[in-house]
């Protein structure tokens, strides 16, 4: 339990320092981006430019200290402000409408890559010198390859000369978004390629990973000891075996969260994905800088979220990591 | 002392044969892996220097053609919308990257010697302190956080890239330096400069750096590996200067001129590919300094078979439960 609650206090001063620096980027960077938002507004009266100041939370009043925390009282009340590119539409309105999107697609394709990858590593480490472990270097190109690159490659073999699976989108439009079948249909065909981006680029690192590890736990003394019991393979293999080999995986999950994340951001940006890394480039491109931000801070506080999650998840299954420093 | 002393000079002079020697030795025991990685590398670094001299066209020329044209023996790799030669515009553009790969490398790696080494040896609070620092940036996403500060700065310099990339790039070798610097510092050498009074940044500088120069260096080529590709992957996303070619930039180009939809593959799957090649010499390099390091991760071919697994020579007596299958000619 001590563990979990070092961990805990870990993630919120994360959390913190998230905050902190989404506050004090836009103050501590050169050149008034404010300016040139408002540039965009052309012939505005002084008195709307004020308000639209007070409403964007631009040119803010008082001490950089009284600044610090009226954002924190805005970011707890999640108050992130009005996009300036869809006007005036609330940014965690935004957010909220395409987090899912993001998440429902990221989280899958996550969890079928860490649980295929870790388990091709187990066969690989068991087998060494196998099949599976000599197409390794082959694996390795793939990680090795921009995801962008990846994707580009996927639409064109696939959806544009083959034709066999739609791109672009999440879903086909003229559908309405809900619970019927045409839209689920629709949004799980075309979220096959974007998933298969993932899974292909991020497999590799899980599998070789799984599979260092298993090398050097099969050499323990312990499993020569359970073959030498007469156990069957496959219960020395998984039980014996991948149990202990698999915890560096797990608390490795935590801190590749990130990368898995930058690589999904851009995916989406090649498949025009309705996600939070589509918004957050578009966000980008059109200096829309409260929307940057809001998105910014949902991304960081998913991935501490998540990281949290995997470090209960290594307690649980690793009683030493209990007893173990908190970092 | 032995009865032949080096006078100063002497010493001096046989230095750079000493240097040889030892990289030629290091040279020798790499695995294969690392040694390909080390020659593709190579060959990226000679086309770095000389690529812009080598390129057949003028990579920024624009003339009034409209559509990308595809391979032909004028234009090995194709042209792009503008007539551009893509082979011209990756050859100036190989520089770039490959530059703004090795000087994040290099400046992150310092950082992650520097916050590492000075966590793990003083220990205390500043090895609390340092961690935390460390373990934050590592676990903020990296690839959004530079998006917003880059955001900032439209097409930032190279430079302003360097920057950003090291400034989000450093806790990972950080990490592993600190938990090697603490299995390292209470060694009997460590103890012994320090009971001879040694100051702390001497410890660290002549005692400790050196005797972790491989985990350092593996450090070091974990670094490049993500600062080209980040760096590509944002140059990709047109928030870098799009004016100086690299192979991000190319890519970009070919996004926003929809070669995809054109069919106009050879636009972006050269670029790609050179990226991806650039990025597996430096995963190969990384596996052999493991394998270096950890011999049961070598796959080599004196591997013995018994039964459906393989075993090492040194390993433990196998267990076989099959002996017919077990025993072939």
């Amino acid at each position: 339990m001590a563990f979990i609650a070092r961990r805990f206090g870990f993630y919120l001063a994360a959390v913190w320092a998230a905050v902190s620096i989404n506050f004090m980027i836009p103050r501590l960077m050169p050149g008034n981006a404010i300016d040139a938002v408002l540039g965009k507004f052309q012939n505005l009266t002084p008195a709307v430019v004020k308000s639209l100041e007070a409403e964007f939370g631009f040119h803010p009043k008082g001490s950089i200290f009284s600044q610090y925390l009226q954002y924190w009282n805005d970011v707890i009340h999640f108050n992130l402000g009005v996009s300036t590119s869809q006007y005036p539409t609330h940014v965690s309105t935004i957010i909220g409408q395409t987090l899912p999107w993001t998440l429902a697609l990221v989280g899958v394709a996550t969890v079928l890559s860490f649980t295929i990858g870790t388990s091709l590593g187990i066969v690989a480490g068991w087998r060494r010198g196998g099949v599976l472990d000599r197409v390794m270097p082959a694996l390795t190109l793939l990680q090795a390859m921009p995801y962008f690159f990846l994707a580009l490659l996927l639409i064109y073999l696939f959806a544009i000369v083959l034709g066999w699976l739609p791109y672009g989108q999440g879903y086909e439009l003229g559908l309405t978004p809900g619970l019927n079948l045409p839209f689920i249909g629709s949004a799980i065909t075309h979220s096959i390629l974007p998933a298969v981006t993932i899974i292909a680029t991020s497999i590799g690192g899980w599998m070789l990973q799984m599979r260092n590890v298993m090398l050097t736990t099969i050499s323990e003394d312990y499993i020569l000891v359970a073959q030498a019991k007469g156990l069957s393979t496959r219960r020395v293999m998984f039980t014996y075996g991948a149990r202990n080999a698999i915890l560096p995986n797990i608390a490795g999950f935590a801190l590749s969260l990130g990368f898995v994340v930058a690589g999904a951001l851009v995916m989406e940006i090649v498949f025009s994905y309705p996600g939070i890394g589509l918004t957050l480039y578009n966000a980008v491109t059109s200096s829309d800088y409260p929307l940057t931000q809001g998105i910014f801070l949902v991304i960081s506080l998913a991935v501490l979220t998540a990281s949290l999650l995997a470090d209960i998840a290594y307690a649980l299954a690793d009683p030493r990591a209990r007893s173990r420093s908190a970092f | 002392m032995g009865p032949t002393r080096f006078t100063a000079p002497a010493r001096l002079a046989a230095k750079p044969a000493a240097v040889l020697g030892s990289v030629a030795s290091t040279w020798r025991r790499l695995p294969l892996k690392a040694k390909v990685g080390v020659v593709i590398l190579a060959v990226f670094i000679v086309l770095a220097i000389f690529g812009p001299a080598l390129a057949p066209y003028n990579a920024s020329a624009i003339t009034s053609q409209a559509t990308p044209t595809p391979p032909t023996i004028h234009h090995l790799f194709g042209t792009d919308n503008s007539g551009g030669d893509v082979l011209s515009e990756m050859l100036v553009g190989i520089r770039s990257t490959v530059e703004v790969g090795l000087f994040t490398g290099v400046i992150a790696t310092f950082l992650s010697v520097l916050i590492g080494t000075a966590a793990g040896y003083l220990g205390g609070y500043a090895d609390e302190g340092l961690s935390l620092f460390s373990n934050v940036v590592l676990v903020l996403p990296a690839l959004p956080l530079l998006i917003v500060i880059l955001a900032y700065e439209p097409h930032a310099s190279t430079f302003a890239t360097i920057l950003a990339l090291s400034a989000v790039g450093w806790p990972w070798g950080a990490r592993v330096i600190r938990a090697q610097t603490l299995s390292l510092r209470n060694r009997d050498f460590v103890l012994a400069a320090r009971e001879v009074g040694e100051p702390a940044w001497r410890i660290i500088v002549f005692e400790l750096i050196p005797n972790q120069i491989g985990l350092i260096a593996a450090s070091f080529v974990g670094t490049v590996l993500y600062a080209i590709l980040t760096s590509v992957a944002l140059a990709f996303l047109g928030l870098t200067n799009l004016s100086d070619w690299s192979l991000g930039v190319v890519l970009y180009w070919a996004q926003s001129g929809s070669a995809v939809e054109l069919g106009a593959w050879w636009w972006y799957v050269f670029p790609g590919m050179a990226v991806a090649i650039l990025g597996m010499s430096l995963v190969l390099i990384n596996f052999g300094l493991d394998e270096l390091s950890n011999p049961r991760l070598r796959s080599s071919a004196t591997l013995l078979r018994v039964g459906r697994r393989s075993w090492r020579p040194t390993d433990p007596t196998p267990v076989v439960r099959d002996y017919a299958s077990a025993v072939k000619p």
